[in-house]
Formats: C-alpha cells, structure tokens, sequence
C-alpha cells in the first residue's frame, strides 16, 4: 500500500472522528446553557478551548458570545477544526484514497459532504440546532457503520482504526485537560449545583452521561469521572479504550509486516501504565500533569507511526 | 433514430416499441434517479475557472445512441486502420522520418511543433507502441457516413462515463437489455491493465506492475483516474509518491520503495519529469525520462505523441495513413483549412460565417469560433485574432451532423452527438463496441464537450 494511501486514510477518520467530536462539544455546551439560569461565556470559552482553537477565535471575533462560538464551531472554515472543515478534509482524504474504501464506505462519506454542505451553507437559528447536530452525529454515524460492516480486516483497516483511536484519545484528553479542575478533590468537595452541571456537561461531551450511570450509579463523583474517562476500558471514549485499540491495530500490522517500528513500544508503554495504575495513583500524580503527558505521548504516537509507516 | 418517413432507423427498432410503451412522467423520475446515482457516487468533473462549485455532474440522457453491428465493424476497421497509421508515423517522425524527406507533410510542422519531443528521437517504447490508448472523436453525417474529428493519440479521458453510464442504464432498465442483444463494454478495465502489462518493459521479471498517474484529486479528471486504478486493481500514483532509485521508478509504500513496470499516465508530458521538461512543475518524477529511455519503465501513452492531437497534422493524416498502410483512409477527415496557408487563410476569413475555427494545439472547446452560431462582434474579433497569428489556427465546415433523441420535459427531441470509441493498442487493436456519446444539450448546438454544457449517453453496438 502506498504511504500516501495509509497517510489519507489515517486523516480521513481522524477528521471523522473529530466532527463528530465538535458536534458533541456544541452539544454540551448548548446544554449548559440551559441548565443554567444565568449562562456565561465562561461555558463557550471552556468549549472553544477543548476543541484547542480558542486563540483562532479571538483572532476573528471581537467578543466571545454563545451565538458566533456556535456558528464558529459548526461552520467557520477558518476554524480547522469546525465541522465544516472537518468534514471537508474528511471527504477530501476519502477522495484521494477512494481506490482503499469500498463503494458504501466511499458514498456515506460523499452524502455526508453533500448534506452538510448544504445544511450549514448559512447560519443555523438556534431552535434548528439540535436537529443539526444529531444530523451530523447520524451521518458520521453512518459512515462508521458502512466502514465497519463492509471493509476487510486488512492493513487499510487498520490504518483508518488508528486514526479514528489517536484523535478520540486526543479529544477525550482535551477535554479533561481543559476541565480538570472541576475534577480536583479540593473543588469536589464543594458538591453545589454548579459543579453537577460541569460534571455533566464533561460526561455529555464524551456521550457518557448515560452510561456512567450504568457503571457508577447515578451519583457523581470526580475520581469515578476521571477514572471512566481515562482508565476504564469498556468505555469507547476512554484513553484506556483507545490505547487497547491502537495497540491491537499496531500488532496486526507489525504481524502482517514482520517488523514492528518505535510507534509500537510507544503505544504498548502507554497501554500499559493506563492498565496498571488506578485512579487515586493518576490524581496522586496531578490529574493535570498526567493529561498533559499523555497528550504529547499521544502526538508522538502520531509521528512515529508516519515516520514508521512512510506516510510522507 | 428515424428514417425520412418517420419510422425508426432499424437499431432502433426493438428500442423504440419499448419507449412507445413507456409512461414519460416515470422516464423523467428516472432520469432525476440517474442523476442520484452519479452525485451520490462522485461521478464528476471540475470545469476550472468555475468558484461557485468545483465538482459538476455531467449531465446523463437515458436514451441510448445505438448503431447496428455492420455500421460498428466498418467504422471499427477504419479506426483500427487509422491508429497503426498514428503508430507507424510516431515511429517515423523520432527515427527516419521518412514522411518528411517524401514531400508528404512539411517539416517545420513537425520539427517546430511544440508536442514533438526531441528527446524521444532515436528512442522506440518497448513494443514499438507509442499510443496504448486512443480516443478517437467520430461524427456521423449520414447512413454509413463517418468522419474523424480528432485522434485523441495523447490521453483521451471520459472512457469511465462509458462504463458508469453502461452501469446506470441495466440498474435502471435491465429489461433493454434482454430485448436488444448489447455488445458488452463491461471488460474495459481487464482489456487495459492487460494491454499494458503486456507491453512491460523487456528486462520485466514477474507479473508487471502497474500503476495509474494522476496530477491529483483536484485534477478534472481525478474521478476517472481513481475509478480505472480501482477497476484495474493497480496503484493510484501522484508525483510525489514516486521517485527514481537504482535506475527504477519506484514508490514509497508503508514497507519501503517498490519498483512499477508500467505507468499509465495521465498528465500532460511537460508535468512527467521536471530534470527534463518544465523545471517549475511539482507534479513530475525527476529522472523517469532516464529510466525510460534506459528501457527500465512502459509509459503510456509515450511522450512526444501529443503531435497527434495538432489540428495541422490533423489535416495531413489522408496522407498519413496513405503513406504507412498503403491504403485510402477508410475514414474521412473533415476538409480543413490550414490558415497559415496565405489562400486558405483568405478563404476563411471571407467564409466566417460558415466556418468552425479551432486553435491547433486547442482541446475541450476552448478558443474555438463556431461561426453560424456566433455574434457579428464575436466574428470579427476572432478575425484579427486570425490575422495576427494564422499558424495558430485551422478552420472546418460545419457538418450536417446527425441527431439522436434526447429525453427533454415534452418528450423527446434530437441533439447533435458525436462518438468516441475507445481503442487499445498491444501486438494487436482493440476498439471496445461501445464508447462515449457525447451531446450537445442545446437545441441546434453542435458543441458536445463537457466543459461547455455537453452531456452523455449510454451507447449500444448491437449484435448482428
């Protein structure tokens, strides 16, 4: 397969990933927003800086307000991480690697472009909002499906896995990254309102405000957040979760290769150590500092696996 | 599709008491789901110099243009006929150039021209084949009337819409195709990667590799190129995934560089390889024209062929085929005017009106005047365009083409067409029964190219 071919099929799904990623964020925000009775922007630059494109925003817009956060995140194409733009490379990657997709995988991925294009081609009223996100998450969600029920299990798969797993990991750190003070004992001891809203809205970006209550009871609580988030590994958004897929989607290539590249080694020590620690050793470390390693571990991960796999 | 009495033509037969059948409001729906199809599966083209959408649709009509098996196998033994001639004069012109010491074509158009490559004299592709693939435009005037409008000797595009119209049409109307006994054109993309595995390089051990080179997705024609790679079951290859290592062209791979046999090629030969044509371009792979002459690559098709497509030696090819196959052209040219002719030119600026002018190195209807159809203004304008560089242009009648029937809201209307079949040369020709009807969808329009609002057609060789 040609680097460039497994390159564009790593991006593809990492822009995929993060689409439905930006979609989620806006969701969670929106519901913050109506949760509380006071709304402050406070809420969309906690937003803005999970999807990492605060500084692009301030450059664009004179003051933050929960209306251009939202039309930013959603169509903005000078936001690289908004929908739109995501979506677009998404589809511009899938185009130059449409000789790897089958033709189900290839067409969930084009009408998802053509629908998107034409729904977010003005701005969105803020009563249509919620019909326009899960519009976004059923179209990515049919690319998955065709994705899943129609590819081969060969290294084209694995190479579309990794990217999807290396930028949900990404994203659900981000997320922490940007929150982890709500999650810090200091604070949670606190226990007002306000901190079960924040709460909420970390669980509902990631999709989990359902199932943490399936795993946890319905009680909040910080450790068991921060431990579903990171290291519980039946959690599909977890960085437990990812690691255990990137990890398996690596070995199946270096099998099917005969050589294994550092990107191996890297993955493996970061699977491990989110194995075999538990959530109070992660706080005892600093919940912030250990994020913020796994981050650049992450991006490592990404770099090894281009230089190992010939991506450029 | 009818005779001068209103009954149909006989191809046409069997078609139309099936369409007489059919309720319009349905064929109209269809065609709408035709359409579907195609944006759904991102069967487009990108019209350059357009901002509001760079991917547009070729536009599909659901009739079929259908010629009889005799009518194919004439026009079929007058293409083959004019393609070895193509072969043999490439041959010629960058070896002994015999042609040219016979007084038959003047030699400044060729040594002058600027698609003739001197670096490709002396040097014979493996096989002796310079053009692996041609796509030669043809028109029909009248019952066993053809002419040849253009070679096609360089890269000719569009043979994917043959084959997705053919596959649009029996998921549609499966049912024609039990009627009518359709020569299949299906097989293409094994007829191609097999034509040019065939010609692989001599010192080639093993099962030739193939690839397809494409300038990339924004390229007008990148829909075609993934789709032949995809259907051939071959590498899609940009410039930048390719580079020259121990005299072969190889390929970056996720397990290191492979070496490729056979390139098919589809950038222009200034883009191949910028150490020996343009050293601006980013697209090319330094050092292939190296590999190349060192009989270490098949390229096709070979540079220098593009001198093919010029307008002026357009208008020498009755001699051209004359001259290597000792025969009359089967095909008739379109009388041409060479305007760098002092008496031609005078010929055509007086007869304007009545004329076709194309630029010689033009392609997709760019830069051509279409005089019966043009403005006074626009007439007079392109007259001094042709007066100040008269080598620049050649100028053709307009024919009396024939029309075929399009599906329009009222029913049915004739358009003129044309007809590119498509042709693959190994050790032997092979013309695929079928090819691409291209339609000019305006009323009394004669402009069929896509890029100015032409539209598509499947296109039926019956067996008979």
């Amino acid at each position: 397969m040609l680097g460039r071919t497994a390159n564009g099929l790593y991006w593809m799904f990492r822009y995929i990933e993060r689409a439905e990623n930006s979609a989620r964020l806006i969701d969670a925000g929106l519901r913050m927003s109506l949760t509380r009775s006071e709304a402050t922007e406070d809420d969309w630059d906690g937003v803005l800086q999970s999807s990492g494109v605060r500084d692009i925003y301030d450059d664009l817009y004179e003051k933050l307000t929960s209306a251009d956060a939202i039309d930013f995140l959603l169509r903005d194409r000078a936001n690289p991480s908004s929908v739109m733009s995501c979506i677009d490379s998404g589809r511009n990657n899938a185009r130059m690697v449409r000789t790897a997709l089958t033709r189900e995988t290839w067409e969930a991925t084009n009408e998802c472009w053509l629908g998107l294009k034409s729904t977010l081609a003005r701005r969105i009223k803020a009563a249509d909002l919620p019909e326009v996100i899960d519009g976004i998450k059923r179209m990515t969600g049919l690319i998955r499906g065709a994705f899943h029920g129609t590819m081969l299990r060969n290294e084209i798969f694995n190479f579309s896995r990794i990217g999807t797993f290396i930028e949900r990991a990404d994203n659900t750190a981000r997320i922490l990254d940007v929150k982890y003070y709500v999650l810090l004992p200091a604070v949670s001891q606190v226990g007002s309102s306000i901190d079960n809203v924040q709460w909420e809205s970390i669980l509902r970006s990631v999709s989990a405000h359902r199932s943490y209550g399936w795993v946890y009871e319905a009680e909040y609580k910080p450790s068991n957040i921060a431990d579903f988030l990171i290291l519980n590994g039946r959690m599909p958004r977890s960085l437990a979760y990812c690691y255990d897929k990137i990890v398996s989607n690596l070995g199946y290539l270096a099998r099917e290769y005969g050589e294994g590249h550092a990107a191996h080694a890297t993955a493996e020590e970061t699977l491990s150590s989110l194995r075999n620690h538990s959530i109070k050793d992660v706080m005892d470390q600093g919940l912030h500092e250990y994020i913020e390693n796994f981050i650049s571990h992450n991006n490592r991960l990404g770099q090894e696996i281009s230089d190992g796999y010939r991506f450029n | 599709m009818m005779n001068a009495d209103n009954s149909p033509r006989q191809p046409y037969s069997t078609y139309n008491d099936w369409y007489s059948a059919q309720d319009k409001a349905r064929l109209i729906a269809k065609s709408k789901e035709a359409e579907n199809i195609f944006r759904k599966t991102g069967i487009t083209f990108a019209v350059y110099g357009h901002a509001d959408s760079s991917e547009k649709l070729i536009p599909f009509d659901l009739i079929p243009r259908i010629i009889s098996g005799r009518e194919w196998r004439k026009l079929a033994q007058g293409i083959e006929q004019r393609v070895i001639a193509l072969n043999a004069f490439l041959d010629d012109i960058y070896h002994k150039q015999e042609i040219i010491k016979a007084g038959r074509v003047p030699r400044e158009l060729i040594e002058r021209n600027v698609a003739f490559l001197p670096q490709m004299i002396g040097f014979r592709p493996p096989g002796g084949v310079y053009t692996h693939i041609v796509g030669t435009d043809i028109v029909r005037t009248g019952e066993d009337q053809f002419y040849v409008l253009e070679d096609n000797a360089r890269t000719p595009s569009g043979v994917s819409y043959m084959l997705e119209n053919r596959e649009t049409m029996m998921q549609m109307f499966p049912e024609l195709f039990h009627q009518n006994r359709v020569r299949p054109v299906e097989n293409y993309p094994y007829l191609l990667r097999h034509s040019l595995a065939s010609l692989a390089p001599p010192g080639c051990d093993g099962k030739p590799r193939v690839a397809v080179l494409t300038p990339g997705i924004y390229n007008s024609a990148y829909y075609e190129h993934a789709f032949l790679a995809d259907m051939m079951g071959v590498e899609l290859v940009e410039g930048s995934d390719l580079r020259v290592i121990d005299g072969k062209v190889k390929m970056r791979t996720t397990r290191g560089y492979e070496a490729i046999d056979v390139l098919y090629r589809r950038v222009d030969d200034d883009y191949l390889d910028p150490l020996t044509f343009k050293p601006e371009s980013a697209l090319g792979i330094p050092g292939i024209m190296d590999v190349y002459r060192a009989g270490n690559i098949t390229i096709a098709n070979a540079p220098g062929t593009g001198i093919c497509d010029d307008k002026a030696i357009y208008s020498y090819m009755p001699e051209i085929v004359e001259f290597y196959t000792g025969r009359k052209a089967l095909l008739e040219n379109v009388p041409t005017w060479r305007c760098s002719e002092p008496d031609s030119l005078k010929y055509v600026l007086e007869n304007l009106a009545d004329l076709v002018v194309k630029e010689v190195h033009g392609s997709g209807g760019y830069g051509m005047l279409v005089g019966p159809t043009a403005s006074k203004k626009e007439r007079s304008a392109f007259a001094e365009k042709l007066k100040s560089r008269p080598t620049n242009y050649i100028a053709q009648p307009t024919l009396s083409l024939s029309t075929v029937p399009i599906l329009v809201n009222k029913g049915i209307a004739p358009r003129h067409v044309d007809l590119r079949p498509y042709v693959l040369v190994s050790d032997k020709v092979q013309i695929i029964p079928g090819g691409l009807t291209r339609v000019a969808l305006k009323a009394g329009s004669l402009v069929v190219n896509s890029s100015q609002g032409g539209g598509t057609k499947d296109t039926w060789v019956l067996e008979d």
